[in-house]
């Protein structure tokens, strides 16, 4: 194995908690203070993760269902705040997540300009990526169409080009590689592997192995939201099938 | 397993924590860069909420219009005439009706920017104020047909083009700054305490009473000792609808008091209103 590059993100010691309502309805009941204030329950979603990537690795992240690999996730990306410690990173880490950012009843086309902006490119660097991102999702003949007229194999497809169209320093993957065809998952593959040789560093949550085991150099196994094992590919995926 | 101390690393590295909020120059850099962001958001949501419409952009007119008919009936026909002696009825209603619709929208609007996009908040990372903001942009833009209707509809009810027409823009711009103000507050607060949402129709609904939209409050309030009127007039809403009136209509008047309340208002809500939401910015989307 290389000799890691220099740290790109640093988790020290993360904990992180939801607190929400025991009649499962979180948010939405409000029918009235006193009935919301005796169904607080606090979740603790992260006891206690730390860990250190560093340049060009590629780190996938493992775990079952409610371990809590999607909220270490969005922690490292600020985008949830620690209860305890605190997560270092050089550039902003993006979360490859542009889904919440469009809108169905516009064409592809609109939201590729708005993906984009919410990524935060301008509309300049937009114009420039624009052909490269179309031909990507390979649903050139459907740009004009609304999105929600899209099968969604090609929405995800449209949504994982935007996603990716940025280069990003440290990027993380939510399990978007799941989505669309062999040969789309193939050439998403070998996207993220480019990004990394990039001097990047990049996240992959996913229940693929085959995924894990392909693109990633290191893993995370997440259990009960503690991290349980750190190390290569081979060994981690190993230990997690065996659990099962 | 050996202690590591992971804050010393990160230190020797160079990196900063992640999520901490931006000093408020920084965020409103910040801000700036992405405006585009939040004008293309405001104008594609108008597109998507009327895609589905037959009579698609018309609709973003033709409601507040068919909104000030049922106020126009209501207090028009069936309330006594003296509360607006010597007043052009339906311009003076539809006047004061599109611009506080302005406001009433960019509030509750505003109020549901952070709570209502909860997914866009918890998936990407930008300044958070970019969606208040958007929101009020929106209406921005909806107010523009809404302006040109009003103009055909002066001058169908004899109210001729003047001059202080140009005026208009300005006072609307004052009142975009105002509330800009608000919404900040308004979609913090909401964060903080879900239940804002549920109060702020009656706050509306009881400002728009007391803005005057369907009677003269200088009219109603004349016999009554003055105090009451300038208790009213310190209402910005009501110092904004005023204002555009004098400027379209015959007979408006204003005074020192409401020029002042209109400007200082503006200015004094914006700078709070940025000011109250960026120092909540770390909380938005946490829970």
């Amino acid at each position: 194995m290389t000799e890691p590059g220099k740290p790109t993100i640093v988790v020290d010691n993360l904990h992180v908690e939801y607190k929400t309502f025991s009649s499962g309805k979180a948010a939405a009941d409000r029918r009235s203070l006193l009935n919301k204030q005796r169904g607080v329950r606090v979740v603790h979603a992260l006891k206690g993760v730390s860990f250190v990537a560093h340049e060009g690795e590629s780190i996938g992240v493992i775990g079952h269902n409610g371990s809590g690999k999607s909220t270490l996730m969005r922690t490292i990306a600020g985008l949830q705040q620690p209860a305890k410690g605190a997560v270092y990173g050089a550039a902003r880490p993006a979360l490859l997540g542009v889904n919440a950012a469009l809108i169905p009843d516009l064409t592809g086309d609109k939201n590729v300009v708005l993906g984009g902006l919410a990524l935060g490119m301008t509309p300049s660097e937009i114009e420039e990526h624009r052909e490269d991102i179309i031909d990507f999702s390979g649903v050139r003949e459907f740009m004009d169409l609304p999105m929600k007229a899209y099968s969604s194999g090609m929405a995800a497809r449209l949504r994982f080009s935007i996603a990716i169209s940025r280069d990003h320093q440290i990027l993380m993957v939510d399990e978007a590689l799941a989505v669309g065809d062999k040969a789309f998952r193939e050439k998403s593959e070998q996207r993220i592997r480019d990004m990394r040789e990039q001097a990047g560093t990049v996240f992959l949550v996913s229940h693929s192995m085959r995924s894990i085991l392909d693109t990633c150099t290191r893993v995370l196994w997440i259990d009960h939201g503690r991290l349980k094992m750190d190390g290569k590919p081979k060994d981690v995926v190993g230990a997690y099938k065996k659990s099962k | 397993m050996t202690e590591i101390d992971y804050a010393a690393i990160a230190r020797e590295a160079g990196l900063p924590r992640v999520g901490a909020r931006p000093t408020l120059p920084a965020y409103l850099k910040e801000m700036w860069e992405r405006r585009h962001f939040a004008t293309k958001m405001a104008r594609y949501r108008i597109e998507a909420s009327l895609a589905q419409n037959r009579l698609g952009l018309a609709w973003v007119v033709l409601n507040p219009l068919l909104q000030a008919a049922v106020y126009g009936f209501v207090f028009g026909v069936i309330m006594p005439r003296d509360t607006r002696e010597g007043i052009n009825f339906i311009p003076f209603l539809v006047t004061g009706f599109f611009v506080f619709q302005f406001f009433g929208q960019s509030f509750s609007q505003g109020a549901k920017a952070i709570t209502g996009n909860r997914s866009l908040v918890r998936s990407l990372g930008f300044p958070r104020m970019l969606l208040p903001v958007s929101a009020v942009i929106r209406q921005v833009y909806e107010l523009v047909p809404m302006m040109v209707v009003l103009a055909v509809i002066l001058v169908g009810f004899g109210e001729a083009p003047r001059w202080e027409w140009l005026y208009v823009p300005p006072i609307l711009a004052l009142m975009t700054l105002f509330n800009t103000g608000v919404a900040l507050i308004a979609a913090r607060l909401t964060v903080h305490l879900r239940d804002v949402t549920q109060i702020i129709p009656i706050v509306t609904r009881l400002l728009m009473y007391m803005t005057g939209i369907f009677y003269s409050l200088e009219q109603v309030l004349a016999d009554n000792p003055p105090w009451m009127l300038t208790i009213a007039q310190l209402n910005p809403v009501h110092d904004y609808i005023q204002l555009v009136r004098a400027m379209v209509l015959d007979g408006q008047e204003v005074n020192t008091l409401i020029v002042v309340v209109a400007i200082v208002a503006a200015f004094a809500f914006f700078v709070a209103g940025i000011f109250f939401f960026w120092k909540a910015e770390e909380r938005y989307g946490r829970d």
